[in-house]
């Protein structure tokens, strides 16, 4: 591809533990991703891919290997400046959804804008907008125990949209939900990949899911197995 | 950032209200326990303070005989009396006393239009009434004419009720023993003094028909002094000490056969013995702020525990440590704030009632309302810290799993 990477692994390690109980959760890990890709990790359980996307998401560190975003040495940055990349850059959807309980659906996605500083009315403006991008505008001052399970993860979606990222990072997003929800959610995904430009990086373990993405990880024992194009359904 | 911080922390306390409440209790009564105890306290040194000045600010009492506490205190009698010329001589020699009176008492029956009442009857000159600052609420003082020995009184309150119902008591004349006497003046009632003592039981009659027609000696058996403004009672106490051994031949080393009471002194005692109690009954209510303030780090921490997810949430999302930490803190410190101002509302009105229980003026002390206020919310910082620090310190991911 002719683009900057946007995000480039190279030799990533991450040792848990010493000694015996030493475990290389990631052994050598190395990829590129670029602006608009939409890339699906797979792997047993115990590959690393979990591992990979808490690295990738800056909630974890490599214990070597260098991780560049947008050109920027992450493993260099700290505590700090790490949450200051999450809130400009990253956004979040978890496989739990992961909502504040008894919070409005709307305020669950103002939440990354008021860490971003942001005025009460713009921040509504945009918390509404993307609620408004996942359907769910009129459900905006339901509590997430009010909402189904598609409709929380949706919630989810908008709250990581709110935060206008360069990259989605997904972990498991179709995990709890029934297969008609979770075609629902990939579609939504693949509409945000396409028309919006949003850089999508997820974890699944369901071939169908990945299928959604534009390029498949494999892994294994921490390493990268494969990592080509899938043979997009539409 | 911090307004939004601080109306999260609003919500969250609001979320839970029954919680919140029993989180704060702790510091509601420490703080409300406090401000009643001060104010309370406060009502009561008021209420000994204008006692003690309804009795006559700087007010001196020179009395025969040592003025001894427990068995055999009363032996005054024993001690020789004073006669007018010590007035005299006071009033000449001391210029740190602007006023000298004689002042004899005893108990007679005043009639009255067939109503008997049983009073204390004061002879005494126009100074009396200086000293004492005591002023009339109708008719006049003596005239010069009278205080040579005229039938004529000033009574209390208490009298003219007892005798006279609500009627004027100008120009009327009343019995006194075998005394038929003009009344000219009626006194302003000052109530109760510090003794429990009805001051306004009282009627007063120049010091020569005192000494003639009621005592039937002229011999003074006290009197009655001020100090004069700019002199400090004790200056005033020594010269009076000093001139009473020269008059009556005291040599140094000897005990003195007369005793000055002061007023002063006794409203500075009486004063001491409230803020001695105030203060020991304020530092057991500072304990309970105390303890409120661990009550409140006990559910902080907890509540970090239940939080976990939502802190995990947060830093995923891109809060800093420092803001989690802030958010934590601010919490705290709203709740125990809150707490607070609970707690200075049910002090003002525990206060209030107790004053008003106690018959002492309600005073509330804007000082210590702001300080029991303040501490309350230090409360929160100092105990809201270390809860408000393990929340920051979460690792996200872990956080996350919770």
């Amino acid at each position: 591809m002719p683009t900057e990477p946007l995000i480039r692994f190279k030799d990533i390690t991450r040792v848990y533990g010493r000694g015996e109980a030493e475990v290389r959760a990631l052994d050598g890990v190395s990829f590129d991703i670029h602006p608009g890709e939409f890339v699906s990790i797979m792997g047993p359980s115990g590959s690393g891919k979990s591992t990979a996307m808490n690295v990738l998401g800056c909630l974890d560190s490599a214990t070597s290997g260098e991780y560049l975003f947008q050109g920027v040495d992450v493993s260099r940055l700290d505590l700090d400046q790490r949450a200051l990349l999450r809130r400009h850059y990253l956004g979040f959807i978890f496989q739990g959804y992961n909502l504040l309980a008894r919070t409005s659906a709307m305020q669950n996605v103002e939440l990354p804008l008021i860490y971003k500083g942001m005025g009460r009315e713009e921040r509504e403006a945009r918390a509404l907008a993307a609620l408004q991008k996942v359907g769910l505008a009129q459900r905006a001052h339901h509590d997430p125990s009010e909402l189904s399970g598609g409709q929380q993860q949706r919630v989810a979606i908008a709250r990581a949209l709110a935060g206008d990222p360069q990259v989605i990072l997904a972990d498991e997003p179709t995990g709890n939900l029934d297969t008609k929800r979770s075609v629902e959610i990939m579609e939504l995904m693949v509409e945000l990949n396409q028309s919006e430009g949003i850089t999508i990086v997820m974890v699944t373990h369901e071939d169908d899911m990945a299928a959604f993405g534009s390029r498949l990880i494999w892994m294994v024992d921490g390493k990268v197995e494969s990592d080509h194009p899938t043979r997009k359904a539409k | 950032m911090l307004w939004e911080t601080f109306k999260l922390a609003l919500q969250s306390i609001i979320r839970n209200p029954m919680r919140s409440f029993l989180t704060v209790l702790g510091v509601v009564i420490g703080v409300a326990a406090v401000i009643a105890m001060v104010t309370v306290g406060n009502g009561s040194s008021a209420q000994v303070q204008a006692d003690v000045e309804s009795m006559g600010a700087g007010l001196l009492i020179l009395k025969p005989g040592q003025n001894r506490m427990g068995p055999g205190a009363n032996d005054g009698g024993a001690a020789r009396p004073f006669d007018l010329s010590d007035v005299e001589a006071i009033l000449d020699q001391i210029n740190s006393i602007s006023v000298a009176v004689p002042a004899g008492s005893q108990q007679v029956v005043a009639i009255f239009a067939g109503e008997n009442y049983q009073t204390s009857v004061t002879g005494t000159r126009n100074g009396y009434f200086e000293a004492t600052d005591w002023a009339l609420s109708s008719g006049r003082l003596f005239s010069a004419s009278e205080e040579k020995g005229k039938a004529v009184c000033i009574i209390g309150e208490t009298v003219r009720e007892e005798l006279m119902g609500g009627a004027d008591p100008i120009g009327e004349k009343i019995r006194i023993e075998n005394l038929n006497c003009t009344v000219i003046g009626l006194l302003e009632a000052k109530g109760a003094n510090t003794f429990g003592m009805d001051q306004d039981d009282i009627v007063v009659m120049p010091f020569k028909t005192f000494a003639r027609r009621i005592a039937g000696s002229s011999d003074v058996t006290s009197i009655t002094l001020s100090v004069r403004d700019g002199f400090s009672s004790d200056r005033a106490i020594d010269d009076l000490t000093s001139l009473m051994q020269d008059i009556r031949r005291i040599d140094p080393g000897e005990e003195n056969d007369f005793s000055i009471r002061d007023t002063e002194q006794l409203a500075n005692m009486l004063g001491s013995v409230t803020s001695v109690l105030t203060g020991l009954l304020s530092a057991v209510a500072a304990v309970s702020l105390l303890v409120g303030g661990i009550g409140i780090m006990n559910i902080m921490l907890v509540s970090v525990t239940e939080r976990t997810r939502e802190i995990g949430i947060r830093m995923a999302v891109g809060a800093q440590a420092n803001q989690v930490l802030l958010q934590f803190l601010v919490e705290a410190i709203v709740l125990s704030a809150l707490g607070g101002m609970l707690g200075i509302l049910l002090g003002l009105t525990m206060g209030a009632v107790g004053c008003e229980m106690l018959n002492v003026p309600f005073i509330p002390d804007p000082g210590i309302i702001a300080v029991a206020f303040g501490f309350s919310a230090v409360v929160g910082v100092v105990f809201g810290y270390f809860p408000a620090r393990s929340a920051a310190r979460l690792d996200p991911i872990e956080a996350l799993r919770h």
